[in-house]
């Protein structure tokens, strides 16, 4: 058989990753050779580290070096596991890391107001990706991760998943295309791992969803997973964009549907501008078709972290059109945008009157309840109750008023 | 040699080279005694004039002998050229066993190292950073190094602890009757205040410049009344190197989000609304964006402090000209637009290690500070502090200001909770440097800890939406992520000695074992 019979895994120098240098051999034992930032507090335990890796998946007879810059463990695992399977045929889908965190069930209605993206092969930045407050983490297979790098990202996407504590953020992996050789391949190595939401990249139509549910549940199922998986279709093509509502109503687990203005625009051969004006009409029927079908919707990314202006502007416009949030891709744009869709005062103050009002009027056993001379109709209440709900949670007031 | 379990639970020798120690007692336990010491007499007829013709003749003019201290200042920071000249000079002179006794040491002056090696130099009292640290850490030097605080470095040498045989002040403008200051020159560096002890109460005072003005230099630092000898040199330093680096504003979001955080303690806790409102911050890059928070806050909020002790940057000295602050009471400048301020400003005052921090006194500044933020390489269990040596056992850090500041009215610690792997917090620090009594709050990116003794500020922080966590929350955090490092090994050899800035040994360092 013609095969490689060496690699490299990992980023070297690069802070909390390391560089894995491996080479099989037909014979001999597993030697491994380890420089290291932190050599004489941690020189053993790295080793030991690789060595336990390599007996999990099976490995005899190879040669390792390893560069660390201050790994965990569950990085080095990563790495190590992403070299061995390819140079060797490891059937097995499972490999260490144990499971750390801890589960948490999330809500299909929950705070969507910022996703944080971050690279899937970046140690570092997926590790503090959950301490700056952004509502959803986005671990990224797709765009930020070059193709030769997939199957190693995949990897440590899933040891992070298992090691890292997201707290209370809902922990969502953005998968490569299922038309691409990767995205059945993300899914299958991730999902064990428990993220709460797959984000579905250049979803076009209701047949690119069920595809994902269909092995979404299967995994679950042989896996036992008791939390069914929400899926997340990112719109952005043109295509995609006018088949909206279908897309959000192919499967139950649909949460939102998020708006890509990066491909929209290249697909639409027009420029990105500041103010967007080349995706508004995009961006409404996006909304639009995902409130037909009662689900969020997410605008896009806005690119220039140094121009918060134009970023708070981007996320009032989305509020307006009816955007739940944005999608950030740096910790200083999570403040900004969790200020803009936050209610108001005066939203605050309005929304308590019509809950007051409302229960007023069924205390009293009547069915219309007024402000002024405004009926307060089921619409209205049903707004009023959920400004106050995001209030709550916001901790803007307490339960009791 | 003895070893006593001090009241930080080190274990300390009762004496090092013949010299007698006193065990550490507590943070306010030992107040002194007895009475300062004097510099020699000395009368005017003897100075007719004080210009020598070069660093060689004044050096010659001090009878130097083999085992005398010399020392000089480190307000020219990682551009400073006068250290290595002098000690490369004693070389020269085929003099022995000197001791060394700078206010601080920076990579700089790595040729030191060599004559270590080589028997000029013994060892080092005062400081020492990088490569003297990791010389120091090898057990390179022939006797017991001292570390001090520069509050304590003024104590030892007032208190006669440290005698210096002689003062080497480089001196950006001086005069030829002595008076000198950093207030401008090539050299610039705005303060100059870490060598008035020595400018007291050394037996030979050489002030070193390189940018001789007309006498009355005024504004004076130094006085001429206190100097021997007055010399030119080409330059005393390089001045990119003298003002840079430390003062960028750091772009790591989670170094960004510990500093918020620094500055939302100071806000939930109501320091900042109480009279009398002021702090201390130093030139880091957390303490540089703590800076940025604060004045966000007290913008919004209509307030404004008393004064600010500096190390002062061009942040602190834009809160100063907005009227954010009052004062800025300065021993440090890290930049140029701080030198700038310190010579135009009359708000901005040069302060020295007597004012801001000795401990043998009637009062300092770091005292009267409502708050400080400084950083660490490791925090315990205990709340003991670590600015010395790395968790792998290496000496690599002066003392600085660090334990003198520590007794503002709510010292803040920000640390990262891992620097890579290595956790800054720890079951129990590698080297006390300052005692967990001191230290009020702990700050990280992860979770802030408040000392359980300070009841009220955790009263105060109640219903703030700051993470607070108990210590050992954060420990187990860093634990489950990063795993428990290997401890360093040590030889029996104590190298040096961390000096508390009562004069009391609170911890040493001992020599890494390879």
């Amino acid at each position: 058989m013609n095969r490689i019979m060496k690699t490299l895994t990992g980023r070297e120098g690069k802070k909390n990753d390391l560089l894995v240098k491996m080479e099989a051999k037909k014979s001999g034992s597993v030697s491994v050779s380890i420089e290291s930032k932190v050599m004489s507090m941690y020189g053993d335990q790295i080793e030991a580290t690789v060595r336990e890796t390599l007996k999990t998946l099976g490995v005899k007879h190879c040669r390792v070096e390893v560069s660390d810059n201050g790994a965990f463990d569950y990085v080095i695992q990563a790495r190590v596991e992403a070299a061995a399977r390819r140079l060797y045929d490891i059937e097995e889908p499972g490999c260490l890391p144990e499971r750390k965190v801890p589960r948490r069930k999330p809500g299909k209605e929950r705070l969507r107001r910022t996703r944080l993206y971050m690279p899937g092969n970046n140690p570092s930045l997926m590790y503090n990706g959950g301490i700056f407050g952004a509502d959803c983490v986005i671990l990224d297979l797709e765009d930020s991760v070059a193709p030769a790098q997939k199957d190693a990202a995949r990897i440590l996407v899933r040891n992070t998943l298992l090691s890292v504590d997201f707290g209370e953020a809902e922990k969502i992996v953005r998968i490569n295309p299922l038309s691409s050789r990767y995205g059945r391949c993300d899914i299958e190595t991730v999902l064990p791992a428990g993220p709460d939401t797959i984000l579905i990249p250049k979803s076009e139509n209701a047949r690119d969803i069920r595809d994902v549910e269909e092995i979404t549940g299967e995994i679950e199922q042989r896996e036992g997973l008791k939390n069914k998986t929400f899926l997340m279709p990112l719109i952005e093509t043109a295509a995609g964009v006018l088949s909206a509502r279908e897309i959000a109503e192919a499967s139950g687990r649909v949460v939102a549907l998020c708006f890509g203005a990066e491909d929209f625009t290249a697909d639409m051969g027009v420029s990105r501008t500041r103010s967007g004006k080349e995706s508004f009409v995009a961006r409404s029927l996006l909304v639009i078709g995902a409130r037909a079908a009662g689900v969020q919707a997410i605008d896009t990314v806005f690119s220039d972290i140094k121009d918060t202006e134009g970023l708070i502007e981007s996320a009032r416009e989305a509020k307006d059109l009816g955007f739940a949030g944005k999608g950030v891709i740096h910790p200083s744009q999570i403040e900004p945008v969790h200020d803009v869709f936050a209610p108001g005062i005066e939203e605050i103050e309005y929304a308590r009157k019509v809950v007051s009002a409302i229960d007023e009027a069924r205390e009293k056993g009547s069915g219309v309840a007024t402000i002024g001379r405004k009926m307060i109709d089921a619409p209205i209440e049903k707004r009023a109750r959920k400004v106050l709900s995001i209030a709550e949670t916001l901790g803007l007031i307490d339960k009791t008023g | 040699m003895k070893m006593i379990r001090n009241a930080a639970g080190r274990m300390v020798p009762d004496e090092i080279d013949g010299k007698k120690l006193k065990p550490f007692k507590g943070a306010h336990e030992d107040h002194g005694g007895g009475r300062k010491i004097g510099p020699p007499i000395r009368a005017i007829a003897d100075y007719k004039t004080k210009i020598r013709s070069s660093l060689d003749e004044a050096i010659d003019d001090c009878n130097l002998k083999n085992g005398m201290t010399v020392s000089f200042h480190h307000h020219l920071r990682n551009g400073d050229h006068l250290g290595n000249m002098v000690v490369d000079k004693l070389a020269e002179r085929g003099l022995k066993d000197m001791v060394v006794a700078p206010s601080a040491l920076f990579p700089v002056h790595e040729p030191i190292v060599k004559h270590i090696e080589n028997g000029v130099v013994s060892h080092i009292e005062g400081s020492m950073n990088g490569p003297v640290g990791k010389a120091c850490s090898l057990g390179k030097m022939n006797k017991t190094c001292v570390l001090r605080s520069h509050g304590g470095r003024y104590r030892a040498i007032q208190d006669g602890d440290l005698h210096i045989d002689a003062a080497f002040i480089a001196a950006p403008v001086a005069d030829p009757h002595g008076n000198a200051s950093g207030r401008g020159g090539p050299s610039a560096c705005g303060v100059l205040g870490y060598s008035l002890a020595d400018s007291l109460y050394a037996d030979n005072v050489i002030v070193v410049t390189d940018n001789l003005v007309p006498f009355p230099n005024y504004p004076w630092t130094i006085r001429g009344g206190n100097v021997d000898h007055v010399c030119q040199v080409e330059n005393l330093g390089d001045p990119e190197k003298i003002l840079s680096g430390t003062t960028r504003l750091t772009r790591s979001p989670t170094r960004l989000l510990i500093a918020q955080y620094a500055a939302r303690v100071i806000e939930d806790t109501g320091i900042m609304n109480e009279p009398e409102f002021s702090f201390q911050a130093g030139a880091g890059g957390i303490s540089l964006a703590f800076l940025k928070y604060l004045a966000e806050i007290m913008r919004k909020q209509g307030v404004k402090a008393d004064f600010a002790r500096g190390g002062s940057t061009k942040f602190m000295v834009d809160m100063l000209q907005e009227g954010l602050i009052d004062y800025i009471l300065d021993l440090q400048c890290f930049d140029i637009p701080a030198v700038e301020s310190v010579i135009k400003n009359p708000r901005h005052i040069e302060s020295d290690p007597f004012t801001s921090y000795n401990y043998h006194t009637k009062g300092n500044l770091a005292t009267r500070a409502k708050a400080a933020v400084l950083g660490a390489t490791e925090v315990d269990l205990d709340f003991n502090v670590n600015v010395n040596t790395h968790s792998d056992g290496w000496l690599l850090h002066g003392t600085g200001g660090f334990t003198d500041v520590c007794d503002s009215g709510c010292t803040i610690i920000t640390v990262p909770l891992l620097r890579g792997r290595v956790s800054s917090i720890v079951d129990s620090v590698t080297t006390v440097t300052s005692p967990g009594e001191l230290i009020d709050v702990i700050v990280t990116e992860r979770g802030i800890a408040v000392n359980p003794k300070r009841k009220d500020l955790i009263e105060n922080l109640k219903g703030s939406d700051l993470p607070l966590k108990p210590i050992e929350e954060l420990r187990q955090m860093a634990v489950d992520i990063a795993g428990t490092p290997k401890k360093p090994e040590y030889e029996d050899r104590i190298v040096p000695l961390i000096e508390y800035r009562d004069g009391t040994i609170i911890d040493t360092v001992k020599q890494l074992k390879l």
